[in-house]
């Protein structure tokens, strides 16, 4: 380690990350995912596949679903960033971390942030949704242990409750 | 044997929320990729470009010339092999001479990040002589084919022959003979967290610190002692939150071992975080299996007798092999009465990722073949599928044929459960076309009776700690990755000392803090480290009864507890809190320790033949379980309608984490049914991303109902079984079973396939123009 690592280009990106506004460098190919969790700390965020395949890294962009581990960092300059660390507020678990704990919609935990973060973008533009409409939003986070019975049971109770 | 241990207060028959769930919906819960990496390097690991081959040259220099590449390892690094059956480790970390499977570890670096670690990669110069390479057990085991393992002949690894009962009897006593031949594919765990470990070695001291995503942390530090050569005193392995495992991670992954070997070399800390695909390439899951199948059976549907040849295709290593191919011979046995079983099995080494435990282990095609051809001998015979069952039933407490000791026996009540609710009796064969109904029964144990590595110590210890602070500190090695098996050791204690649940605490998984255990595997933890925490609990309650009595001047067996009181008469006068107690038992001890114990004994061992532990447990869960189908016909499309379940788990301890595993491994059964299947082309996984392995979405997957059957083991702690494997096994059968009854055509491979669907129909409606019956009545 005899030469300074070459200089990539960065560029500074500046965004809100659970509600609070900051300001970082970061390369052009960083990915969101690891944006968060390595530059941010935010290790509720998850990867579980090789990109795009499983949902675990699943964050809200401006409210909408997003996989983290497809999307760059760049892109969410002036956006609004959430992961399940900016759920609970005030001492409270949110509706679905109360519902996925209380109904054991998490089993080993490794999918719960994203398929939380799923069901937190799906409950926010339709309060009650259908089982049917449950089940297709949240068919793109894949959960090894649970066979989805007690996730529909856990968003369905979270649907009952007002946000 | 001691008799099972009663609750004392009465456990909630809701059950309760995993202990550590709260860190698990708010994103807290550190998995091993989330500890803190401040100053590691990253490991990436070379792996071998063909299936079987000699290596010829493997030049790392220009790989260390690199600048921010810290250190390379190759298989001359470590000339020890690893395993996790102290028979059979034939396999080195990173390979020495010769691969035997594409994707294989050769060589390792340590950079200052990813990309300078994939570039050092690329800089290591590897050339392969290549060898002929077997992909399917029946040309590794041609006459001609090349050994993989020279000590190895045919390229089996394992034969097992056993016979129990008159054959020849019982198949002249049955009214109906009939043998098949089932394929199931290979198919993966698949748990959601990649295989991570983070390793750090401190050269001053000589220690090593592993953490790692392992089940079974004890087997991790005998290999990491075994295959460094350090001192077990001097390693740690902790094992932090575990995002599934199902098998996965009981053995002892090449990656951990590589990562130590890293960190040693570099005398610091070494992440190493496989991808998807390299996750799915460590494999050690579920074999590609053969199985030629013959039933005798009276014309009341009585089974004869059973004859069983089981082909395993194991990979390019033993890893567990010897026991996935005993195991399915054994748990022909101990579901129903069959008066004789021969069993041929035969585990075949090929040049693919090794084999090894997953779910249900060794026992799951098995019972799909057996319960699928039941069920068209029943048709055969005009029965009822439920009836034949019945006819069949063991009655506890018993010994099988090859001594599996059966202690609580609550199959009927599965039966009769799932038939109930399923309204199998009101609407068999009154279904509207493309609609069918079909059912399976399963089992499993409760804990393997022997474990592997036989030290004579007992199978379970739980240590209880009780200081100051009136917080009792559950310390178990037991690993919970995610079945919630900490809190089942949470709730067994609370019960057991009648206190609030929230007073204990359980810390699992430390080799420094907490007592040896042998892992999560074979759905032990329940069952043996359930009855160790209550050992323990029991004495710690002891001594604060005794604590309480010198406190109020009595006589210890005039102290009553009612929760977390303890009391003397009528209590109006004399009733300390549990505060009070405690300081009561700490005056003059300090800080209380103790240390419960659980041990199966020799009768539970299983028989005297060879191999006859394996299948031994002092509990068996039974299962049965009804699928709902629709079957498209013209594309071949399967969907699951409904699943109703249920599992005998002698006592449901905490009866909202049963109906969960229940739920899982129905679902698990499943996707191994519908669409999971590892490809291969020439040895090129081709299946190794979710997108191509494919299992069920939310949007694929049933209701499935869930009901407990409690038959009160007489050994389980407070009467309990396990809960997590025995229902998976029933799933396959009876959607094949359901297909069967929607559309009329058998099905003989794993997984039903839409285009197997669909041949399947089209090869009916040749055979039918060509005048032959068809194999199955609609």
């Amino acid at each position: 380690m005899h030469e300074p690592l070459p200089r990539r280009h960065k560029r500074l990106l500046r965004l809100q990350v659970n509600g609070r506004w900051r300001e970082d460098a970061v390369a052009d190919g960083l990915l969101l995912v690891d944006y968060l969790r390595d530059v941010v700390g935010l290790t509720g965020v998850k990867s579980g596949c090789d990109g795009g395949e499983c949902g675990a890294c699943t964050v809200l962009i401006d409210g909408d679903p997003v996989p983290s581990c497809i999307t760059l960092a760049v892109r969410c300059e002036d956006r609004h960033v959430e992961t399940i660390e900016g759920l609970a507020g005030n001492g409270r678990l949110n509706r679905l971390q109360q519902a996925f704990h209380e109904r054991l919609g998490t089993q080993c935990g490794f999918c719960t942030p994203g398929m939380i973060m799923a069901a937190e973008g799906l409950l926010r533009r339709n309060p009650s949704p259908t089982e049917a409409e449950i089940r297709t939003a949240l068919s793109g986070n894949l959960c090894r242990c649970t066979g989805y019975a007690k996730i529909l049971e856990s968003v369905q109770a979270a649907a009952d409750v007002a946000p | 044997m001691t008799a099972a241990a009663q609750p004392q207060g009465g456990l909630d028959r809701a059950g309760v929320p995993l202990i550590d769930g709260i860190d698990k919906v708010t994103g807290r819960a550190r998995y091993t990729a989330d500890l803190d990496h401040a100053g590691a390097l990253v490991g990436r690991i070379l792996r071998s470009p063909v299936s079987h081959g000699d290596i010829v040259v493997l030049d790392i220099s220009k790989a260390l010339a690199l600048d921010g590449v810290v250190a390379v390892v190759t298989g001359e690094d470590c000339a020890s092999t690893y395993g996790v059956l102290p028979i059979a480790m034939n396999e080195y970390p990173m390979a020495r001479g010769r691969v035997r499977y594409r994707g294989e570890p050769v060589a390792a670096v340590a950079a200052i990040d990813a990309a300078t670690a994939q570039r050092a990669l690329d800089l290591i110069e590897l050339k392969l002589r290549p060898l002929p390479a077997y992909y399917d057990s029946n040309s590794a085991r041609a006459a001609d084919a090349l050994l993989l393992h020279d000590n190895k002949p045919g390229n089996i690894e394992r034969e097992v022959h056993n016979e129990f009962g008159d054959l020849r009897a019982g198949f002249e006593a049955a009214d109906l003979v009939r043998e098949h031949v089932f394929d199931c594919a290979e198919v993966n765990h698949a748990q959601i967290e990649p295989h991570a470990c983070l390793m750090e070695y401190d050269p001053v001291s000589g220690r090593l610190t592993a953490q790692s995503v392992s089940q079974v942390g004890y087997y991790l530090h005998l290999m990491l002692a075994r295959c460094l050569e350090i001192d077990q005193s001097r390693i740690r392995v902790i094992k932090p939150f575990v995002g599934g495992g199902f098998g996965a991670r009981v053995e002892v992954l090449n990656f951990e071992i590589i990562a130590a070997l890293l960190a040693r070399k570099v005398g610091g800390k070494v992440s190493m975080q496989l991808t998807r695909e390299e996750t799915f390439i460590t494999h050690r899951a579920r074999p590609q299996t053969d199985i030629k199948l013959k039933i005798g059976m009276t014309r009341e549907g009585r089974f004869t007798a059973c004859a069983c040849e089981v082909v395993q295709r194991g990979g390019a290593y033993a890893g567990y092999g010897i026991v996935t191919i005993l195991y399915a011979g054994a748990l022909l046995q101990g579901l129903y009465d069959i008066p004789a079983i021969k069993y041929d099995g035969y585990r075949v080494y090929a040049n693919l990722p090794p084999c090894g435990a997953m779910r249900g282990h060794g026992s799951v095609n098995v019972r799909h073949a057996f319960e699928t051809l039941v069920d068209r001998m029943a048709r055969e015979l005009g029965l009822d599928p439920f009836a034949v069952r019945r006819a069949n039933l063991l009655t506890a407490p018993t010994r099988t044929l090859n001594d599996l000791m059966v202690n609580s026996y609550g199959l009927g009540d599965c039966l009769d459960k799932v038939e109930r609710a399923s309204g199998w009796r009101e609407r068999i064969g009154r279904l509207p076309r493309g609609k069918g109904l079909g059912m399976a029964c399963s089992h499993y144990v409760s804990g393997s009776a022997k474990p592997i590595h036989f030290t004579g110590e007992p199978h379970a210890v739980v240590a209880l700690r009780l200081d100051f602070d009136g917080g009792v500190t559950a310390l178990t090695g037991a690993a919970d990755i995610g079945q919630g098996s900490s809190t089942v050791v949470a709730i067994t204690v609370a019960e057991t000392l009648g206190i609030a649940l929230n007073r204990v605490r359980v810390i699992s998984g430390d080799s420094a803090i907490t007592p040896k255990d042998n892992g999560a595997y074979s759905s032990r933890i329940t069952f043996m480290v359930g009855n160790a925490a209550i050992d323990a609990a029991r004495q710690l309650k002891e001594i604060l009864v005794a604590a309480a009595a010198r406190k109020l001047e009595a006589g210890p067996d005039q102290v009553e507890c009612a929760g977390e009181t303890f009391y003397v008469g009528s209590g109006a006068q004399a009733a300390l809190s549990f505060a009070e107690v405690v300081k009561a038992a700490l005056v003059a001890e300090g800080a209380i320790t103790v240390k419960g114990t659980f041990t199966c004994p020799p009768e539970s061992q299983g028989g005297k033949h060879r191999g006859g532990a394996v299948g031994s447990t002092m509990g068996f869960s039974y299962a049965a379980q009804v699928v709902e189908v629709s079957v498209d016909d013209a594309t071949g499309l399967i969907t699951i309608d409904k699943v109703w379940a249920a599992l005998d788990c002698g006592r449901a301890i905490n009866p909202l984490a049963v109906v969960g595993q229940v739920q899982g491994a129905v679902w698990m059964g499943m996707g191994q049914a519908m669409c999971e299947e590892t490809r291969y082309l020439d040895g090129l996984p081709a299946h190794a991303s979710f997108l191509e392995y494919r299992m069920p979405t939310m949007a694929e997957s049933p209701p499935i109902e869930v009901q407990i059957v409690e038959s009160h083991d007489p050994f389980g702690p407070f009467g309990a079984k396990e809960a997590s494997e025995g229902a998976l096994a029933g799933f396959p059968p009876a959607m094949v079973n359901a297909v069967a009854n929607a559309i009329g055509v058998d099905l003989d491979a794993l997984p039903v396939t839409p285009d197997r669907v669909v041949e399947a129909l089209i090869r009916r409606r040749r055979e039918a123009r060509r005048g032959k019956p068809a194999r199955a009545a609609s």
